[in-house]
């Protein structure tokens, strides 16, 4: 009887800090660059604190300083019970793998990379749609007929940006010259604003007027150069257009702030579901900004247009090429 | 044509200004038998030093100061390692560089709240470009006119202080009695201290010196070249002055060419990326990355002979061996 009954409180109590497990104690990862970084982890930051106002829930935050820290991390929160658990960036895919393997009841999503695991969660943004609405921009604005495009390394993630945003300044004006450059070809890449300062300026030299920077924390040099030849530049992932207004011509975003929202929410409800999901124009998962910052630069025509294209792209009236599909881009 | 070639000439002084001065820095520490590999770190540490209290103060040259005390500060660090306590340079220099990559952005963390980063500068925070007298009348003028206002002028004040030191350096180094004890210590130690004077002291003030060097480099990347400190940001540069000082064998003037043919590389390699070239397609951004340190390898290899360093470089010093 004694044992019956001791048995049937320890299952009690495993069930009840499963289910505690699935739905009570959610947590997030930032990458390295910390989440004050004023574009990517800032992003989902935004969306923390969102769901902890309107919930009133605290979600457990982990910032590593080191790439040794973020499997550390992870572990340790998967160990404590915490999930769903956010995995920020592409650069975490192979310590959140890892773990998840290793705890198969707790739930991981991983924004920007794919993993296919019965408890993870992929969320991948349609980047190709966001740079074509801001390429369109751009050649609408360009006056020098040319465009400039600055990324940090030539891997899919980044030609994704590119091509989307080759798509769209051909799309309003076919004949416009884009020039594309890229930075390097390691992690340093995203954090090298004089490359990014360098680089500008050759393309403004070759004719360029507006330049569309994925490259991170380059991107600050290439919007400073931008600001001192009095050109234009575009933000990416997070709205960057307060960072030079009268420069900045609009920003890329990508709402990984409503991504992370979705996920608590989602997993509160007992909603939460493992597999790919993939954010694009129609989910309002990318962007383009408009700001007080950048609003007298976008004139109602212009305005108007971008409304016109970001509908025929939702309705598929317009097909945004995926580079990562068949990784090549011939439009 | 001829315009892209001044465009170009003008990024190769831009970027090679942070060259000479890191160089120039490794130079004064290797002659006097000090090895620095630490050029890096140090350049680090003073571009967020720099960008930190320029931010704070809203003054550009307070910056500086305060690049230089940090890179002097670093350097004290390495001299105390290697010429007090006789340690190993390259040990010293490793874990110095390894220890500013880690501190900048725990410390830019805590104080700005900007993953690492300091605030944006603008204004009196930079460096801002000098435009030399007459240059817009100049401009007009064929060929020299192109040269004076685009090339010549138009550069913040800390490019000018680079190309300065050059002769300055050379004045010190081979014309003042400090140049020749420096040298000397670098050569042959025991001979400077036979002739009474202070091996130690001689190398803590060469590392001084190369302190101060690397610190305006420093000031130059995060208040001047760009505005504001990024984590990483010396990006390799202080291995890129190393190697430009073996490849100038040391001496102050074929130094700063083999700075400005680095820089020189790198203009050519912003401009050749996506150019595609006859015969050969597009030349893939790697291939033009690794070209600075190829041709390094090649010309070291083949054309400029045998790079010898001062003899005593790496070597502690130890007054008699019981």
């Amino acid at each position: 009887m004694k044992g019956v009954f001791l048995a049937s409180v320890t299952a009690l109590a495993m069930s009840a800090t499963l289910a505690h497990a699935a739905t009570d104690k959610p947590a997030v990862v930032y990458d390295q660059a910390g989440k004050y970084d004023k574009s990517f982890n800032e992003g989902v930051y935004n969306g923390v604190l969102k769901y902890e106002k309107d919930t009133g829930q605290k979600i457990r935050e982990f910032e590593p300083k080191n790439e040794a820290q973020v499997e550390q991390g992870l572990r340790r929160l998967a160990q404590r019970g915490y999930s769903p658990i956010i995995a920020v960036g592409y650069s975490m895919s192979a310590a959140t793998e890892k773990v998840a393997k290793d705890f198969p009841n707790i739930h991981f999503s991983i924004i920007d990379s794919v993993i296919k695991l019965p408890n993870v969660q992929s969320i991948v943004f349609k980047e190709q749609e966001g740079s074509f609405l801001v390429g369109a921009l751009a050649a609408m604005k360009s006056k020098t007929n040319t465009v400039g495009f600055i990324g940090a390394i030539d891997v899919p993630l980044i030609r994704k940006f590119s091509c989307g945003y080759k798509q769209g300044v051909k799309y309003i004006a076919p004949k416009d010259k884009v020039i594309v450059n890229f930075v390097g070809s390691t992690g340093a890449a995203f954090s090298n604003p004089t490359q990014g300062s360098e680089l500008a300026k050759s393309q403004f030299s070759q004719g360029a007027d507006v330049i569309f920077a994925a490259a991170g924390g380059t991107g600050i040099g290439v919007y400073q150069a931008a600001a001192d030849a009095g050109k234009y530049a575009i933000g990416v992932d997070s709205d960057q257009n307060y960072l030079h207004p009268g420069v900045m011509l609009t920003s890329m975003v990508k709402r990984v702030d409503q991504a992370a929202y979705n996920v608590y929410k989602s997993a509160a409800a007992g909603g939460w579901k493992p597999g790919v999901v993939t954010l694009g124009l129609a989910d309002n998962g990318v962007t383009w900004a408009l700001d007080k910052y950048n609003q007298k630069l976008i004139t109602p025509e212009m305005k108007a247009k971008m409304k016109a294209i970001r509908k025929d792209i939702i309705d598929g009236k317009i097909k945004v090429h995926d580079y990562s599909v068949d990784n090549s881009c011939n439009m | 044509m001829y315009d892209t070639l001044i465009q170009m000439l003008d990024a190769t002084v831009r970027v090679s200004a942070p060259l000479i001065l890191a160089a120039l820095a490794g130079l004064f520490s290797e002659r006097a038998g000090i090895v620095d590999i630490s050029l890096e770190g140090k350049i680090l540490g003073s571009a967020f030093a720099a960008a930190a209290a320029s931010a704070v103060f809203g003054s550009a040259w307070i910056g500086l100061v305060f690049g230089i005390i940090a890179s002097v500060a670093l350097a004290l660090i390495h001299g105390f390692a290697c010429i007090t306590h006789r340690g190993d340079h390259i040990v010293s220099g490793v874990a110095i560089n390894t220890i500013v990559a880690g501190m900048t952005v725990t410390l830019g963390l805590h104080w700005f709240h900007l993953g690492g980063q300091t605030p944006a500068l603008s204004g009196d925070q930079r460096f801002l470009a000098i435009t030399l007298p007459f240059a817009h009348a100049m401009q007009d003028v064929p060929v020299i006119g192109q040269i004076y206002s685009n090339l010549i002028s138009g550069h913040n004040i800390l490019v000018y202080l680079a190309f300065i030191m050059v002769p300055v350096t050379y004045w010190i180094v081979y014309k003042t009695r400090f140049g020749l004890r420096l040298r000397a210590v670098g050569e042959n130690p025991h001979a400077v201290d036979t002739a009474g004077i202070s091996v130690t002291w001689l190398r803590y003030r060469a590392v001084m010196v190369c302190g101060v060097l690397c610190g305006v480099a420093g000031a130059y990347l995060s208040t001047a070249h760009n505005a504001g400190f990024l984590k990483n940001m010396s990006a390799g540069q202080g291995y890129m002055a190393l190697a430009a000082l073996i490849f100038g064998k040391w001496r102050p003037v074929p130094v700063m060419f083999a700075c400005l043919l680095f820089g020189f590389l790198n203009a050519v390699a912003v401009r050749l990326q996506g150019v595609i070239i006859p015969g050969l397609g597009e030349v893939p951004v790697q291939a033009i990355e690794s070209l600075p340190y190829v041709l390094t390898i090649l010309l070291l290899a083949g054309f400029i002979g045998k790079a010898v360093g001062p003899k005593a470089v790496g070597r502690p010093y130890v007054k008699e061996r019981a």
